[in-house]
């Protein structure tokens, strides 16, 4: 059992849910990547998704493409996020999931790219424009290397693909909530609940909500249908201005003792 | 018997294509595929895009002898085929008229569209208004200065045109907008792409729209000479004119197929569009293809004086095309197309449009090498008249320098 794994296994024993941040490597200078991280982690992360900067984000919303540009100004590459990645593996013990598109992969070398972040000790990874149709390109040898490739599921994907897709993965499924891209909505319609139990008949894997969510009313309005949220703009949002005080509050929200209130 | 069968069903021209793209895009890129591959078989369908193009675009459009062409080039005879004589003055209309149909019949009726120079969104939405279909286009910021006269046009057409500031804010970023929109929006519209690139169905979607280019040039071209050329030149931003010129002469292996892109201050500087002479293989807007990028895989922006060729990318099958060796691909410089879009103007009483001039810059040298007994096709893909004032500034400007 890899380590994503295991941390919806102990989630699920306590009956709690996911709280996943997102955050871009390199807004802010990478120097400041690894103590974000154990920041995340104190704040209570299940596990961390850390996005690497690209120029062309066609899935992305305004902030996190302007936190893209800010990274890349700094000089971020995916070579130095890996760097930066595999120093803070001996101080950050949540998993971390690359969530990057396909052409800096492509671009590094594949076989390279999978090698070097398994010895960052990177538990999984988001491929935002590589839909099943076309993951022979790397799933298997991620999956050689023990490492999780986190599938998507949206509103308009078909139930039969939905079964197929969920089957294919061992650690959750990025369900998306919305028809659009990253960034933060004020509500949901309906046919996101109705979707959700859509996706948790078919799927045999957990159940994790994104894409535009970003505030407290919603993670309570989504998590009796799922099992965690993944929160990336709102976020970035916070960490792009230092609100630490913020971060922390904002991320007690799935904690049990705040349930208890 | 047909040899050349490309794409395969993922839409692969060898290792390059394909459908890479956010899977909120996948059930309509499926669907996509599916109703064009039905409308395909239907000839009730291709009559009816038969029936436009016959009446409403012009076609077919002439194949036309550059006398005074060939004898400045002095060696193989010229031929021009006039895509700048159909209606809205561009090889774009081929394509939309077909796409705009098929969303029709898939009960889509709200359009969405990128623009470079503005000729695919002028040919959109002049489809748009004809079809009754609700239109929105993108364009960056910096092509909407340089295309005023377009932006305008498509205004008049009645259809919505978003500046883009993003990025380079040229056609890239209107590419990743549009898709953005589509994202959103995708239930009830169409992306109306304008080149052979994007994801599969796309690239061979587009390409059989604007094969009617080579299938008229190849037809023509025979009742006029009894034979066939020796050579064909296209320009190529996204390629889709090349491959409407090509995709006839692929299996004709005399014929040798010369696609020019666009060098801009020159393929040795960083200013250029030369995706294939200086790229390398990556992933972009749906398809693997050769891309300007640095080496972290970031999307070079790229340069040319020529809207409708500054993309970093270029349709899978040319790639393919390139590694093959079926095809050759070469470069003209800003300068270069500059000097051939007065050239033609005076000469043959035709202004090209910039994009086109790179072709006939390139047909140029070429026929000075070949023989007399030997025939170019140029295909001039666009007119100039939305390149005038642009021009006239940029000569002011030198002449002012000097």
């Amino acid at each position: 059992m890899n380590r994503i794994e295991q941390s919806f296994r102990a989630l699920k024993d306590q009956d709690r849910k996911a709280f996943i941040p997102y955050i871009m490597a390199g807004d802010g200078g990478l120097n400041v990547l690894a103590e974000r991280l154990i920041t995340l982690e104190k704040f209570g992360a299940t596990l961390i998704e850390v996005g690497v900067p690209f120029s062309d984000p066609v899935a992305d919303g305004p902030t996190i493409q302007q936190a893209g540009i800010r990274a890349l100004q700094n000089g971020t590459t995916l070579r130095k996020i890996i760097a930066e990645l595999t120093k803070a593996s001996e101080v950050v013990s949540i998993p971390i999931v690359l969530m990057t598109y396909l052409n800096p992969v492509y671009s590094y070398g594949i076989s390279t790219f999978v090698q070097d972040i398994a010895n960052a000790g990177v538990d999984g990874c988001i491929i935002p424009d590589l839909p099943i149709e076309e993951e022979d390109l790397l799933a298997k040898e991620l999956q050689d290397m023990g490492i999780e490739l986190i599938r998507l599921v949206t509103l308009t994907s078909p139930k039969e693909r939905i079964k197929e897709i969920s089957s294919r993965g061992r650690g959750f499924l990025y369900t998306v909530t919305v028809k659009g891209i990253t960034g933060t909505r004020n509500e949901f319609d309906q046919e996101v609940v109705e979707f959700f139990k859509k996706v948790k008949e078919v799927s045999p894997i957990p159940v994790v909500a994104g894409f535009g969510i970003s505030n407290e009313k919603q993670i309570n309005e989504l998590v009796p249908h799922c099992d965690g949220v993944i929160v990336g703009s709102k976020i970035v949002d916070l960490l792009h201005k230092n609100d630490l005080n913020g971060l922390e509050s904002f991320m007690s929200v799935l904690k049990p003792e705040k349930n208890l209130r | 018997m047909k040899s050349y069968i490309l794409p395969n069903e993922k839409g692969q021209f060898g290792i390059y294509g394909g459908r890479f793209v956010p899977e909120t895009l996948m059930k309509a890129v499926l669907e996509l595929d599916e109703a064009y591959q039905i409308a395909k078989e239907d000839p009730s369908f291709q009559a009816e895009i038969d029936g436009y193009l016959t009446e409403y675009v012009g076609r077919e459009t002439p194949l036309y002898y550059a006398k005074n062409l060939t004898k400045y080039a002095g060696g193989a005879q010229i031929y021009l085929k006039r895509e700048d004589l159909n209606h809205t003055g561009a090889h774009k209309i081929n394509n939309a008229i077909g796409q705009a149909l098929l969303a029709v019949r898939m009960g889509k009726r709200k359009i969405v569209a990128e623009t470079g120079a503005g000729q695919h969104g002028v040919a959109t939405a002049t489809v748009c208004a004809l079809l009754n279909l609700e239109c929105i286009i993108f364009m960056g910021e910096e092509d909407i200065k340089r295309q005023a006269l377009n932006v305008f046009r498509m205004e008049l057409l009645g259809a919505k045109v978003v500046s883009v500031t993003s990025g380079s804010s040229t056609l890239k970023d209107a590419v990743n907008e549009a898709l953005r929109y589509w994202v959103e929006h995708v239930e009830d519209t169409h992306y109306l792409l304008g080149s052979v690139m994007g994801p599969h169905p796309f690239p061979v979607m587009v390409r059989d729209f604007q094969s009617v280019i080579g299938k008229e040039t190849k037809k023509q071209f025979f009742a006029q000479e009894g034979k066939l050329p020796e050579a064909v030149v296209a320009c190529i931003g996204g390629g889709s004119n090349a491959i409407g010129m090509f995709h006839s002469f692929i299996e004709d292996k005399k014929v040798n197929l010369y696609g020019v892109e666009a060098a801009g201050q020159g393929t040795e500087t960083d200013f250029h569009a030369a995706s294939l002479t200086k790229g390398k293989p990556g992933v972009l807007h749906g398809a693997l293809m050769y891309l300007l990028q640095d080496e972290d895989g970031q999307i070079i922006e790229a340069h040319s004086v020529s809207a409708g060729l500054d993309y970093p990318g270029v349709g899978p099958e040319h790639c393919y095309l390139k590694d093959s060796g079926r095809a050759q691909y070469h470069s003209i410089t800003d300068k270069e197309a500059l000097d051939a879009f007065q050239l033609l103007s005076k000469l043959e009483g035709i202004i090209p449009a910039l994009e086109s001039a790179h072709a006939i810059s390139f047909a140029v040298k070429l026929a000075a090498k070949m023989k007399e007994t030997e025939h170019i096709v140029v295909c001039l893909s666009g007119r100039g008249d939305k390149d005038v004032t642009a021009v006239k500034e940029r000569l002011e400007r030198e002449s002012h320098n000097e």
